[in-house]
């Protein structure tokens, strides 16, 4: 026998299809032709489109009078399931595949701007454990803000041959290439990874839009650059832990074969929506990592399984905040904030070489390709770089020094990594560079710094003074320049690493 | 001390009469830049009158409350080109000057659909590349570009064209005797700074002096949407479409505005732009600058071949050794002089080239009283997109298509509409709840083919503006409250510009630097020694920049100080 509905729930469910006509694609409708649609008599139809208006959930068309759809309403949206403030925004925040997730565990609502898309600051109020968690344990960053580009195509290796700095024609297919691109004049424009997906398929990943650079340096190529970026959800699992982790959350790799900077296809179990994932070992952290790139409809999935393999092995999602600190110790330059990409800057003095930047070992003069920019480069070579990014340290005793004037023990724990550019001066002397990067590492427990200075003070060992704020007074602090990473395990190459083997 | 910045033009009768008619240097005009002028000169310690002929100073620079509660700012509506020299050295902060800025730009497109650029790169950048990625990265590379534009122009503006011209020459060994100038150490710095601009930059300063904008922007971007977009600032106040070959300097014009050192930023001035005047005005009354209104002036009063002062339409005359005049160069060049006052015979000359001016008007401005905000299709709740400019130029044909029913001598059916919502910038602008919405409209031409502008074709192109805006703004027809309808003819009657052009005189390349406003006054001096020009129409000049009036008060300072020169007002005291 056929259930009846409830009384007066027909006059809901007829409610919510006549709402469900309205769309941003479909906006308008004439009553009668709703009516029409929906099987209704037009004086009921009247009646329920009355209290949709009536509940700001429709609109009248002032110049036809038919009904109209009402941005901010709910149905037909994209991120509808995100609270939205009735469209007071005429751009919603662009979410990752992840942010369901990201957004459930997100304490601290703390959230940044990373290219357009809302991302963690830091998951509890303080980046504290989350930063401990990359070092010790593992942690979970969504890293799907970077902007990535599918190059495939007969020519997608001489196109990568000519923009890339690196020899590309060393890349084997399933191998991933770290490298700079420049300007015709050598200067620095981007760094970023290259997948070798498959012999004529490649994924570039970076912090900034590329799609056209790399479209018109393969102008007239059997080449096709697709931007991904809004596809692809990358996840970055990173810690001594990870390993262990990767390796219970998916199937189909064999992650004791894996090497630093290859890559591997498996899947993610299919119990809730898993799929297909590429595994990269890689990552922005200096530590044993592994990058999760997994098509959209899949990166929920993927994070459940990571974080379901993770419980036990002290997993934590971790934020910008934390990424920065470790990214630091790692040595690793940060895009606009260590080296002004050339595309950017305005003025002449702001542009840097590679070698300037820090990456000189990512441009091989001795590649067969022209590659753009190589003839400033050669030039640069024979000359030397102006330029040089050190890595400068501060010792305790010297900390102890500078806060002992203020009768405080020093004060520099808990502070997240500062971008605000500093200068550097010759011991008691004149500037001779800026600190672009620095903080504490409690892990290390030294102040320490990413710099870029000129090249005659970039010894390893040479003295610079670097500016600290000492409670109100700006003071200068004693400064060495030592050999980057400030932190290298060697767990982060390791072939076959296990957790616990080398902390 | 603080200044209540009031949006009502300054109608200067709470300035204290004074029958006075011997000064040391009289101003004609109080539009911003005869202010700019006559305070510039009081700071130095002239004793200076400004007349204006109509009741109200501001001149283009006015608000009006219109209708009761609803103020308007007339004409100009938007401030970015305002010079921080001028900013800074009159102190006009402290006279009120208080700019509100409009972050983002709205270009609504037919079916609901837009163009949205904001202050934030990142966002803007999403939003471009929902038309075309490659033209979202383009843009970076694009402003980027024009920054350094916009920073040439800022660097050529800060010395006379003559000087500059003469440092030019100095550096490439060509004698530059015959303009009669100085060149100071800034003029030489500038010299060397453009001489030196790398190739590739200077490739792009000859491209914008002679492309049309639609061909200077394909070298960048792809999509007709983004092309239109940008395109808009290249036929503001000019009759040309984005593709007339010239119109590209247009834009060069537009990108050099700035606030506090950012290019391409737009201010709204607290009270309308009126209240730009009055600042001007305060403080160059501060200095004690007389201003009288109601005083139109006949002509320049010439003795023993010199400027020695005006003659009022009245019959009144009022002496001084140096006169300015900032009307455009029909009145100041042409009414005003006397051919025969002119020495050396160059009167006659000098008039018919101020004859020839091209100045016709091609601009409306349809000021509009609403019942609420408008509901745009794409955006229909209320955004912070409201703050900003919103502009109806959906694609490149449109605006030519607009352009074309001008060049035949009709007005345009469906209309470029650059638009703001001063009462969201300003509450003071309108009651709560209600708004006022200001649209500089193109193209309306100064004659119609059919006929002069009655008050028929006046409201017919009214409605062709309301409809053209509810066709992105749904409803908006039955939210007007008020509208004002101001055409070249009502520009031209209003703010005393022949022709009604905004920029008293169009920004092609045969009218810019040494041709601004006449080959015979770039200098700002004229042929008739103490008279100078120093208006919209001289270099540099057009839109609220105050930039050419003040150099123009600079030179009749050196002049003053230098009395040997040929063109120096020897006739008033140095002061």
């Amino acid at each position: 026998m056929p259930r009846r509905a409830p009384r007066g729930t027909q006059a809901i469910q007829r409610a919510l299809a006549l709402f469900r006509s309205f769309t941003p694609e479909v906006p308008e409708h004439r009553l009668t032709d709703l009516a029409a649609a929906h099987g209704l008599h037009p004086s009921t139809a009247h009646r329920l489109l009355g209290v949709l208006e009536a509940e700001g959930l429709i609109g009248r068309s002032p110049e036809s009078q038919g009904y109209r759809w009402l941005e901010g309403t709910g149905f037909g949206e994209a991120g509808e399931h995100a609270p939205r403030l009735n469209g007071l925004r005429p751009l919603e925040p662009l979410h990752t595949p992840f942010h369901r997730r990201t957004e459930a565990v997100c304490e601290s609502g703390a959230w940044r701007d990373w290219s357009g898309y809302t991302c963690a600051v830091s998951y509890e109020p303080t980046p504290e454990r989350e930063y401990w968690a990359l070092r010790n344990a593992a942690a979970l960053i969504d890293v799907s803000p970077l902007f990535k580009y599918e190059i495939r195509g007969a020519d997608a290796e001489r196109l990568l041959d000519r923009v890339l700095t690196r020899d590309f024609t060393k890349c084997r297919t399933g191998r991933v290439v770290y490298s700079s691109w420049c300007n015709e004049d050598g200067h620095l424009l981007q760094d970023g990874n290259v997948q070798r997906l498959e012999p004529e398929r490649f994924l570039v990943s970076a912090a900034e839009p590329c799609l056209r650079w790399f479209e018109d340096c393969g102008w007239g190529m059997d080449v096709e650059v697709r931007d991904v970026s809004e596809e692809i959800g990358v996840l970055a699992l990173q810690g001594p832990r990870a390993r262990a982790i990767a390796e219970a959350a998916t199937s189909g790799i064999d992650f004791g074969v894996m090497r630093y900077f290859d890559l591997a296809a498996g899947e993610v179990p299919s119990g809730a929506g898993g799929g297909p994932v590429t595994v990269t070992r890689t990552g922005y952290t200096g530590d044993l990592g592994y990058e999760f790139w997994v098509a959209a409809e899949h990166a929920e999935a993927l994070w459940d399984a990571l974080v379901d393999a993770g419980r036990y092995h002290g997993l934590l999602p971790a934020g910008l905040l934390a990424l920065d600190m470790v990214r630091v110790e790692a040595g690793l330059v940060l895009i606009d904030v260590d080296y002004v990409s050339s595309a950017h800057a305005e003025i002449e003095a702001l542009k840097v070489t590679p070698a300037e930047a820090g990456l000189g070992f990512t441009v091989q003069l001795d590649k067969q390709t022209d590659f753009v920019g190589r003839r400033a480069l050669e030039r640069e070579r024979d000359r030397g770089p102006a330029w040089a990014l050190v890595g400068l340290e501060v010792d305790w005793f010297e900390l102890e020094r500078l806060w002992s004037g203020i009768d405080l023990r020093p004060q520099v724990v808990g502070q997240p990594a500062s971008r605000e550019p500093t200068p550097v001066f010759a011991p008691g002397g004149s500037q001779v560079g800026q600190c672009t990067s620095r903080f504490f590492s409690p892990l290390l427990k030294k102040y320490i710094g990413l710099a870029t200075v000129h090249a005659a003070a970039a010894a390893l060992g040479t003295e610079l003074d670097v500016e600290v704020a000492v409670g109100y007074g700006r003071r200068r602090a004693r400064a060495r320049v030592v050999r980057r990473p400030f932190f290298n395990p060697p767990r982060k190459t390791a072939v076959d690493p296990m957790p616990g083997v080398d902390g | 001390m603080t200044v209540e910045p009031t949006a009502a033009g300054d109608t200067g009768s709470g300035t204290p009469a004074r029958s006075g008619t011997r000064f040391d240097a009289i101003v004609v005009g109080a539009g911003h830049n005869g202010l700019v002028a006559a305070a510039y000169l009081a700071r130095a310690g002239l004793d200076v009158v400004v007349l204006e002929s109509s009741p109200e100073i501001g001149g283009a620079t006015r608000s009006e409350e219109v209708f009761p509660g609803f103020r308007f700012s007339v004409f100009s509506y938007l401030v970015s080109l305002l010079r921080p020299e001028v900013v800074h050295e009159l102190d006009l902060v402290r006279h009120g000057l208080f700019l509100v800025p409009t972050a983002s730009t709205l270009n609504p497109l037919p079916g609901g659909d837009c163009l949205f650029r904001e202050a934030d790169p990142r966002r803007t950048y999403r939003h471009v590349a929902r038309h075309s990625r490659r033209d979202a990265e383009a843009l970076f590379e694009y402003k980027l570009e024009m920054r350094r534009m916009g920073h040439l122009m800022y660097r050529l503006q800060r010395a006379a064209p003559d000087e500059l011209a003469a440092a030019i020459g100095d550096r490439v060994g060509e004698s530059a005797e015959h303009l009669d100038v100085e060149v100071s150490a800034e003029a030489a710095d500038i010299a060397r700074y453009f001489l030196d601009l790398p190739a590739a930059r200077l490739r792009g300063f000859v491209q914008m002096l002679t492309m049309s904008s639609a061909d200077f922007l394909s070298q960048w971007f792809e999509s007709d949407v983004l092309k239109a977009a940008l395109s808009s600032s290249s036929i503001i106040g000019s009759m040309l479409s984005p593709r007339t070959p010239g119109s590209a300097y247009v834009l060069l014009h537009h990108y050099m505005g700035e606030v506090d050192g950012v290019y391409r930023e737009w201010g709204f001035q607290k009270g309308g732009t009126g209240a730009v005047a009055a600042t001007i005005a305060r403080a160059a009354r501060s200095h004690g600058a007389e201003i009288r209104t109601h005083s139109p002036v006949a002509r320049v009063l010439a003795r023993d071949g010199r400027a020695a002062g005006v003659v009022l339409a009245n019959g009144d005359e009022l002496r001084a050794g140096v006169v300015m005049s900032s009307a455009a160069p029909q009145i100041s060049l042409g009414r005003l002089l006397d051919p025969d006052d002119v020495p050396g015979g160059e009167g006659a000359g000098l008039a018919l080239r101020a004859a020839r001016w091209r100045s016709g008007g091609c601009a409306g401005k349809v000021n509009l009283a609403i019942s609420g905000l408008p509901r745009f299709e794409c955006m229909p709740a209320p955004g912070p997109h409201l703050s900003g400019g919103i502009t109806i130029a959906p694609s490149l044909d449109y605006i030519d298509r607009a352009y074309d029913d001008a060049k035949y001598g009709g007005f345009s059916g469906r209309p470029f509409i650059d638009m703001i919502i001063p009462s969201v910038l300003d509450p003071d602008m309108a009651p709560p709840g209600k708004h006022v919405l200001s649209c500089f409209v193109q193209y309306a031409p100064y004659e119609l083919a059919a006929g002069p502008w009655d008050d028929d074709q006046r409201e017919a192109f009214g409605d062709a503006v309301v409809r053209t805006l509810a066709e992105y703004a749904p409803g908006i027809e039955d939210q007007i409250l008020h509208r004002q309808v101001l055409v070249p003819p009502d520009i031209e009657a209003i703010a005393g510009i022949p022709g009604g052009n905004i920029f008293h005189g169009e920004l092609r390349l045969s009218q810019l630097f040494l041709l601004r406003p006449d080959p015979a006054a770039a200098s700002f001096r004229t042929p008739l020694p103490g008279y100078y020009v120093c208006g919209s129409s001289t270099q540099f000049g057009g839109g609220i920049s105050g930039g050419p009036a003040r150099l123009a008060a600079l030179r009749v300072l050196d002049d003053l100080r230098r009395p040997e020169t040929a063109g120096s007002g020897g006739g008033a005291e140095t002061p």
